[in-house]
Order: structure tokens, then C-alpha cells, then sequence
């Protein structure tokens, strides 16, 4: 009691005073620009699916994740209800059939990774730091080809822990398993890389996304129509070559080649050679494109 | 030890020569780099920052050489570009916590230096709210705030003041100052407008055509070009009688530098305080009234007209659209 009724006292603490808040100087750790990379391939991938955005950013993305899984959730939940003890429709087969949601998917996010940063001017905000070019567009292209290996693997994952649960041929599961994830990996990479290109070339992102469209777009029209036509008219040797023409086209008929896939329609599954082409014709598209954008961004 | 030295420093465009033998150094403080459009104060800064190299000469920036320690020169450095550079999408906060760990801040750092930072350049509630939505004056600062966020020893403000109203000026360059001294940080601050700089600077660095034309301490380089506008009435009654003339005439006997100015303003030389004395005695003997008496702040173009007559503008603009490829 008579503690309290001495009154009020002078603090002892030390600690007990007002703190000039004036400006500090930070004295803490500075990270390497590996660091720095790291953060900014985060922060991109997070942005192409819309996380850390507005809830309008996030419409379009999430939308596209739900349609190209929930097919797949569907044929599975059927297969195992019917107890068909197998799926209708093979793994990499699933992303050739959803193709254009894997394009739609490329085509509205990827100028969202580039041409923000162009049309608002904020590149040389990131080259005025230790950043340099090369690792903002490793970080930019990272970014993107694993939001779109994210979006095809979703599907496989799907299919095969469904196929597990329906207690389907373990062996065939998984090993049809790893060529989906196979065919989500060379998707991962074209689709990437196309989708980037087209979007560095523009700050204006709806000139990206058309541009993007019309390539995955027109290109599978073209080329499903060509491979058609000589596939009724009996030229089915000249019609694999046809799937050179289309990305989506061009991964189904490799996969189909390097496992052996039997192919549906007018598909056909190239020759030793023509595997060997249109391998080669991946490895093109894929380090072309990082080549390119890293020379597009050298001069800023 | 200075803060930037250059050392015939000297870019050439296929086209045009943007920075011309170059030589001038830089100690720590406010220091004010003057130029035309064009005169080739972005590429200085794009070559300063490491991001483009030289033709020919060489440059140290915190004692580190341009063409070899860039990375290292942009740790230490922060820099504020003269254009938009700001997303609309995302609040103040989020940006610069992004470019704080740009810098190389671990992320619970950024965030601190962020919030210590943009409570600094005068953004309080607002930085939560989208960019898209502010003034032109809180922009300035996101834009200053991003640059000063890694806590830099030397800031690259190029055109801080551009497009702001004139009390937005004034805070801006107050903001400036206080960079320097409550924040110990050196500042680069470029201008076209002198007056502008004669108020935030310590020193002058003045480039025209990628020539040095001038580097002196704001004190000389005021005391040499100040100027006051003199402007009467006419002699009542007495409309054929010259009063500028006569005005003129007994100025210069009282030994002052009097020249012409458009209209009826006479541009006197403002060498001391006893001008204006003299100014007040010669229009009360010739029984004029004095409409006007003023400081003139002067613009850049006129420290070229008396510095380097012959220069001209030609090609000003192609060296500055070349800088910004």
C-alpha cells in the first residue's frame, strides 16, 4: 500500500523513454541477387495465378485451373462409380484434348508476368538495382513455366490418385503417369516460352493476349484441318509432319513416339526420324525462346 | 571523398554525341546537375548506374569504377527515373516491399524499411490504397520512397519536380534537403530549371551538349547571374520623353550592368545590396513610378547565352530519345 501512495516516480528502466523516430539507417543483412532472382520468381508465379492481386486478377487464372481439372475429376469419379478398372482417355492424351485452356491459360497470363512491367515502365526500376537482365527474365520464364506445369500437372495428379483410389493396374498407372507429366513438362516449356516472347514484344497487353491466342489458336486450327485432309485422302506418312505446325500437336504425337502411344484419329506417331525432327524442333522452340528474351531485354 | 567522378567521360550514338569528354567531380551533399532536354543528363545517370558503358573515359561512383563494380554501384545507389514508373494495380506498400527485396532485404527487413520509409517522403494512410488512385505529388514520393528504401548512399533523382503544382515543388524539394541532412544521404538532383535548384543545392554541375559548361558552389554561381527587373511608368504629361533611356543612363553612371529586357523591363545586375538603392534613387529623380522590382530566377538558357554563345540546340532531342532506347 505504501508503495502506492508514494506517487509517481521517475522511471528507472532505461528502456522506459521516448524513442527519436527519426531516420535509421539500415545496418541488416543485404542479400545476393540469387536472393533477390528468387523473390522475384515468387512473387511472379503468385501473380500468374492472380494470389497477391485483385480479385478480378484472379477470376480468369483460377477459372482456367478449375476447367482443366475438373474433367478430369469428373471421368475419374465416373470410371471408379461404373468400376471400369481403367481410365477412358490416357494421360498425355488428356492435355492434347485441353489444349486450348492450357493456351487460354498462357495467352492471358503471360504479358501479365512482362507486359505490366513494360507498359508501366517499372523495368528500369529492377535494372537499377543489382538485378541484371538475365536474372529478371530467368525469373520471369521460371515463373511461367511452372504456372503452366502447375496448370497440366494438376490434371495427371488428379487422374492418378483417382486411378489409385479406383484401385486401377497400378503399374500401367504410373507408368502413364510419368509420360503425362512428361507431356506437362514439354507443355511447361513451349507454351512458356511462345507466350513470353509474343508478351515482351508489347506494353499493351491486350495486343499479348490476342497475339498469343491467334498463334495456339490458329496454329491447331490449321493444323488439325491439314492433317485431316490427308489423313482421309490416305496420305497419313506426310500427315505427322503436319503436327510441326502446332505446339499442342507437336508434344502429343513426341510423347506418342518416344513411349509408343498408340495415337486416335488423325494423329499419327512419327517415324524414327521424324521423332528425332520434332524433338529437335522442341529443344529449338524452348532455348529460342530464352535466347531471344534474353537478348530482348539486354538493351533497356 | 567524392562521390562521383568522371574522367572524360564521353557517349557516342550512332547519330549524335550524347556526352562529349566530360570531366567533373562531385562531393557529398545536394548537387544539382543542370541541362537542356537533351543535353545528355540521362545517359550520365544510365552510365553512373552502370547500366550502359561508356564510349570513351572513365567514371567512380562511390569510389567504385563504372565499367567493372556496376552491380556493386547499384547496391549502394538508388535511383529515381524521370518517367511514370509505377504500377496502378498495387498500393505504395506492397511496391516498394518488392523493390526493397529487389535490393537484396530479407522480407521481414523490407517490410520495416518500407514502412519506416514511406512515413518519411510523407505517405501515411494512403499506402495502402492502389496507386492508380493518387496525385501526382504522392507518386513522386512512392517513386522517391522506392529509391531511398534500401537505405542508398547516394540517390539519382532525375527530374524529382516534373509535372508538379508549385507548392508540390516546394515539398518535393524540401524532401530533398532533407535527404541530405536528416537522412545523411548525397543526392544527385537533375533540373532544367535552375532557379529550382539554386534553392535545394549546394553545388551546380551544369552540362550542355555532353560539355561541362559550368560546376560551382550555388553561392558563386547566384552571386554571378542574379538580376533584378526594374519597370516604370511613363512621365506624366510628358509622353514623348524616353524614361527607360533616361533610366537606363543614370543607372549605368551609378556603374551598374543595365541591360534591356523584353517590353519596358530593364535587366539590372544584382551585385550587391546597394543596386537597390541605387534602383530607388534614379526613378525618384526622374519623378516616375515604379511598377515593377524583382528577382529574376533565371532559366538555364540564359546561364547559356552567357556562358557559350555558340552552342546551339540542334540535335538536342535526338540525344535524348537516343538515351532512352
Amino acid at each position: 500500500m505504501s508503495e502506492h501512495m508514494s506517487g509517481v516516480r521517475a522511471p528507472e528502466n532505461p528502456q522506459d523513454v521516448i524513442h527519436d523516430i527519426g531516420y535509421r539507417h539500415y545496418e541488416g543483412p543485404r542479400l545476393s541477387t540469387a536472393y533477390a532472382t528468387r523473390s522475384l520468381y515468387t512473387s511472379s508465379l503468385r501473380g500468374a495465378f492472380g494470389l497477391g492481386r485483385s480479385g478480378k486478377s484472379k477470376i480468369l487464372p483460377m477459372a482456367m485451373v478449375v476447367i482443366m481439372a475438373l474433367p478430369a475429376l469428373i471421368m475419374v469419379a465416373v470410371s471408379i462409380y461404373i468400376k471400369s478398372g481403367k481410365l477412358p482417355v490416357d494421360y498425355p492424351n488428356y492435355l492434347t484434348d485441353l489444349q486450348f485452356v492450357t493456351a487460354v491459360f498462357t495467352a492471358a497470363q503471360a504479358p501479365v508476368l512482362l507486359s505490366r512491367d513494360l507498359r508501366f515502365m517499372t523495368v528500369p526500376l529492377y535494372f537499377s538495382r543489382p538485378l541484371r537482365s538475365t536474372d529478371y527474365v530467368r525469373a520471369k520464364y521460371a515463373a511461367m513455366v511452372s504456372a503452366v506445369f502447375i496448370l497440366t500437372l494438376l490434371p495427371m495428379l488428379i487422374m492418378w490418385i483417382g486411378s489409385m483410389l479406383g484401385s486401377m493396374d497400378f503399374g500401367y498407372n504410373l507408368k502413364h503417369f510419368a509420360f503425362g507429366v512428361v507431356a506437362a513438362v514439354l507443355y511447361a516449356l513451349l507454351y512458356a516460352g511462345l507466350g513470353l516472347l509474343i508478351a515482351s514484344a508489347t506494353p499493351r497487353r491486350g495486343f499479348g493476349v490476342a497475339a498469343i491466342i491467334a498463334l495456339f489458336m490458329v496454329s491447331e486450327g490449321v493444323a488439325g484441318a491439314l492433317r485431316g485432309v490427308l489423313h482421309v485422302t490416305g496420305h497419313q506418312a506426310s500427315a505427322f509432319w503436319i503436327s510441326m505446325l502446332n505446339p499442342g500437336f507437336l508434344i502429343d504425337s513426341t510423347v506418342a513416339w518416344m513411349f509408343g502411344l498408340p495415337l486416335r484419329g488423325p494423329a499419327a506417331v512419327p517415324t524414327t526420324v521424324g521423332g528425332i525432327v520434332f524433338l529437335a524442333e522442341m529443344v529449338l522452340l524452348a532455348v529460342g525462346t530464352y535466347a531471344l528474351l534474353i537478348r530482348r531485354y539486354r538493351k533497356i | 571523398m567524392a562521390v562521383i567522378t568522371t574522367d572524360n567521360l564521353t557517349k557516342r550514338f550512332p547519330r549524335v554525341t550524347a556526352l562529349d569528354h566530360l570531366t567533373v567531380e562531385v562531393q557529398p551533399g545536394v548537387v544539382g546537375l543542370v541541362g537542356a532536354n537533351g543535353a545528355g543528363k540521362s545517359t550520365l545517370i544510365k552510365i553512373l548506374l552502370g547500366l550502359a558503358p561508356a564510349t570513351e573515359g572513365t567514371a567512380r561512383v562511390l569510389g567504385l569504377d563504372v565499367a567493372t563494380e556496376g552491380g556493386a554501384i547499384r547496391e549502394r545507389v538508388g535511383y529515381m527515373p524521370e518517367h511514370d514508373c509505377l504500377p496502378p494495380d498495387v498500393s505504395a506498400t506492397e511496391f516498394v516491399v518488392h523493390m526493397a527485396r529487389m535490393s537484396g532485404l530479407p522480407a521481414t527487413a523490407a517490410r520495416e524499411r518500407t514502412a519506416d520509409i514511406l512515413r518519411h517522403v510523407g505517405l501515411y494512410e494512403e499506402r495502402y490504397r492502389p496507386i492508380g488512385g493518387y496525385s501526382t505529388g504522392m507518386k513522386q514520393r512512392v517513386k522517391l520512397a522506392q529509391a531511398l528504401v534500401h537505405d542508398p548512399q547516394l540517390v539519382l533523382l532525375d527530374e524529382p519536380t516534373n509535372g508538379l503544382d508549385p507548392v508540390g515543388r516546394d515539398d518535393m524539394l524540401e524532401l530533398i534537403r532533407r535527404v541530405h541532412r536528416e537522412f545523411g544521404i548525397s543526392v544527385l538532383v537533375t533540373s532544367h530549371l535552375l532557379g529550382e535548384l539554386e534553392r535545394t543545392c549546394d553545388h551546380v554541375v551544369v552540362i550542355d551538349g555532353g560539355k561541362l559548361l559550368r560546376s560551382s558552389s550555388t553561392a558563386d554561381l547566384t552571386a554571378a547571374t542574379s538580376l533584378l527587373a526594374v519597370e516604370v511608368t511613363e512621365r506624366q504629361g510628358d509622353a514623348s520623353f524616353d524614361v527607360n533611356a533616361a533610366l537606363r543612363a543614370r543607372l549605368t553612371e551609378a556603374g551598374l550592368t543595365v541591360s534591356p529586357d523584353s517590353g519596358h523591363v530593364l535587366l539590372v545586375e544584382l551585385s550587391g545590396d546597394e543596386v537597390y538603392d541605387a534602383i530607388r534613387d534614379a526613378v525618384a529623380e526622374l519623378g516616375v513610378g515604379l511598377v515593377r522590382l524583382e528577382q529574376r530566377r533565371h532559366h538555364i538558357s540564359e546561364v547559356f547565352a552567357v556562358d557559350a554563345p555558340a552552342q546551339a540546340g540542334a540535335n538536342r532531342d535526338d540525344a535524348e530519345e537516343a538515351a532512352h532506347v
